[in-house]
């Protein structure tokens, strides 16, 4: 290579990236920074905001036990929701994985395209399902015998993890099914020419396998089901608060724009470390996996 | 490889139902002939649908959302592509930590984002307009955007580069002529999906949108706020339908489980 060509091709990425790297610095990282600086700052009701360095609102949360029981709701929900997806999800991708190539991917489609459809539009189906001690899914359940009375959906952490599991599954699904791409058939065919039965065949043999893909599919769910905002709004209701439908009163209704912004600081920094901190694991416990 | 059992399909299509049943249902309340909440058990009426044209704030909203998925999208190719082709082709200092900063608008929740956006165009002067919410959402797409650009470029077979720059072909005539059209299907469902995710956000946009810039989502979920009724069914099924036309164009053009195949992916 000639040097002047060479340098080009030392040159060339960095100006092809610059234009989305200054974009990014400019637009993403300052504004964030400014958030975090926001939640030391004061606030009154009459002064608004003081540009002041202060630990108020970091103090605040942490001693008011209003702030403990709200973020642990939220990620008491973010768990079962999370463990909701795993229990139903994983063995619906590997049914799916066994089942022919035409009907594969129209199921496929059926189950991953609620992803793209409008989160508003899907959890106002299930406030229409739930509605009141009348709802279509308290008739089905009286009616299969499953329970005498109705049960609350709406306003309950109950309806918020149903729907919210409901709008999270694709992600788990997606997430187990490319972990059984990876799985090769023949194995399970060996085990059973060695005489597994089914029940060994998925314990010992396919389970193993795609503990690594309901791992990272888990990952992601519990990280967007904690930071959620429209299902627990409008399943949840005024009163039944988790962390970003707080954020969300304390900047639009209070205008407490600091204490909020030290919420979603928080949420951020909860989510980054538990995050990271399971991809890290999950990486090195599987490692031969994702290589 | 040994079918499904009785007991596997059965799972299964109970499964279906409950991943379908909250859309069907509402598409089918929207058709309700009664003045509440119903499901149309003595035929079907349109009149939920011709009562929106008496709500132009849906109308208008509409069509911020429909100039704002459309413009953002565009907006973030036009920075994905240039940074997903440097990714793609060379092997620089800072990298991965490059690709980990443009696809981190994956991980910090939307919350968090329509906060900072929400101060940050505050004290720029610009809250509430159409121009913030165009920034906002060019940041929120563009990890969409450039993975399918990203695939696209990586995937692309370079002989054909080769052969049009041993032929005098150069600069921006090489990547008008030869790379933009070998990648176009990429950068076309980048667009598409990157339209979807712009259309559909509501907990970054709710934090940012001001009476005249509120987007679809933002309308339905305040008019959800106050009340539930028929209105906001037919309207929620004519978004639904138009995402479903949206998803088999872009089925056709692409195949969906590639679009969809990295879209969960967090972080790797």
């Amino acid at each position: 290579m000639s040097m002047a060509a060479e340098e080009r091709s030392l040159r060339a990425p960095w100006v092809l990236t610059v234009p989305a790297l200054m974009l990014f610095v400019g637009v993403l990282l300052i504004p964030l920074a400014m958030t975090v600086m926001l939640s030391f700052h004061d606030w009154g009701q009459y002064k608004g905001i003081e540009p002041v360095f202060i630990l108020k609102n970091w103090h605040e949360i942490a001693t008011d036990p209003y702030y403990a029981e709200m973020f642990w709701r939220t990620f008491r929900i973010a768990i079962l929701t999370t463990l909701l997806t795993a229990v139903l999800g994983a063995p619906e991708a590997y049914i799916l994985n066994r089942m022919s190539g035409r009907w594969k991917s129209f199921f496929l489609l059926v189950i991953l395209g609620p992803l793209l459809i409008s989160v508003v539009a899907r959890t106002l189906g299930w406030a229409l399902l739930f509605g009141g001690n009348n709802g279509l899914v308290n008739k089905l359940l009286m009616s299969l015998g499953v329970m005498r009375s109705p049960i609350p959906f709406m306003f309950t952490e109950t309806g918020m993890i149903i729907a919210l599991a409901h709008v999270m599954m694709p992600f788990m699904v997606l997430s187990v099914w490319a972990a059984l791409q990876r799985l090769d058939p023949q194995i399970e065919n060996a085990a059973m020419s060695l005489g597994a039965g089914p029940a060994t065949i998925i314990r010992r043999i396919i389970m193993p396998q795609i503990l690594p893909g309901v791992l990272s599919g888990a990952i992601i769910v519990f990280s967007l089901s904690a930071s959620a905002f429209a299902t627990p709004a409008i399943i949840g209701g005024r009163r039944l608060k988790v962390a970003a439908t707080l954020a969300y009163d304390e900047f639009l209704n209070t205008l407490n724009w600091p204490l909020g912004a030290a919420v979603a600081t928080l949420l951020l920094v909860a989510l980054v470390l538990i995050v990271v901190g399971s991809n890290a694991l999950i990486e090195r416990r599987y490692a031969e996996v994702f290589r | 490889m040994s079918r499904n059992g009785p007991l596997a399909l059965i799972f299964h299509t109970v499964f279906v139902i409950v991943m379908v049943a909250p859309i069907l249902v509402v598409c089918l309340v929207a058709f309700t002939p009664e003045g509440f909440l119903s499901l149309p058990t003595n035929g079907f009426s349109l009149r939920w649908f011709r009562t929106i044209a008496n709500y132009p704030e849906f109308i208008h909203a509409f069509w911020v959302s429909l100039g704002l998925g459309a413009l953002s999208s565009l907006v973030a190719l036009l920075f994905a592509v240039p940074a997903a082709l440097a990714i793609a082709r060379y092997r620089f200092r800072g990298r991965d930590a490059l690709a980990a900063l443009f696809l981190s608008p994956l991980m910090i929740p939307h919350v968090v984002l329509g906060i900072a956006f929400l101060r940050f165009f505050t004290s720029a002067g610009l809250g509430g307009t159409f121009a913030a919410l165009i920034v906002a959402h060019v940041i929120i797409v563009f990890p969409f955007a450039l993975r399918l650009t990203l695939a696209a470029a990586t995937g692309m077979d370079r002989t054909v580069e080769m052969a049009a720059v041993s032929l005098g072909a150069g600069g921006w005539t090489l990547f008008r002529r030869v790379t933009l059209p070998l990648i176009l299907p990429g950068v076309i469902s980048g667009w598409a999906l990157a339209f979807i995710q712009s259309f559909d956000d509501l907990t970054m946009t709710v934090f940012l949108a001001a009476p005249g810039t509120e987007t679809l989502p933002v309308r339905m979920f305040l008019y959800i706020q106050d009340n539930i009724d028929p209105l906001v069914t037919s309207v929620s099924a004519c978004v639904i339908a138009i995402t479903m036309t949206a998803l088999i164009l872009l089925d056709r053009i692409y195949g969906l489980d590639r679009v969809l195949a990295g879209k969960g992916d967090t972080g790797r």
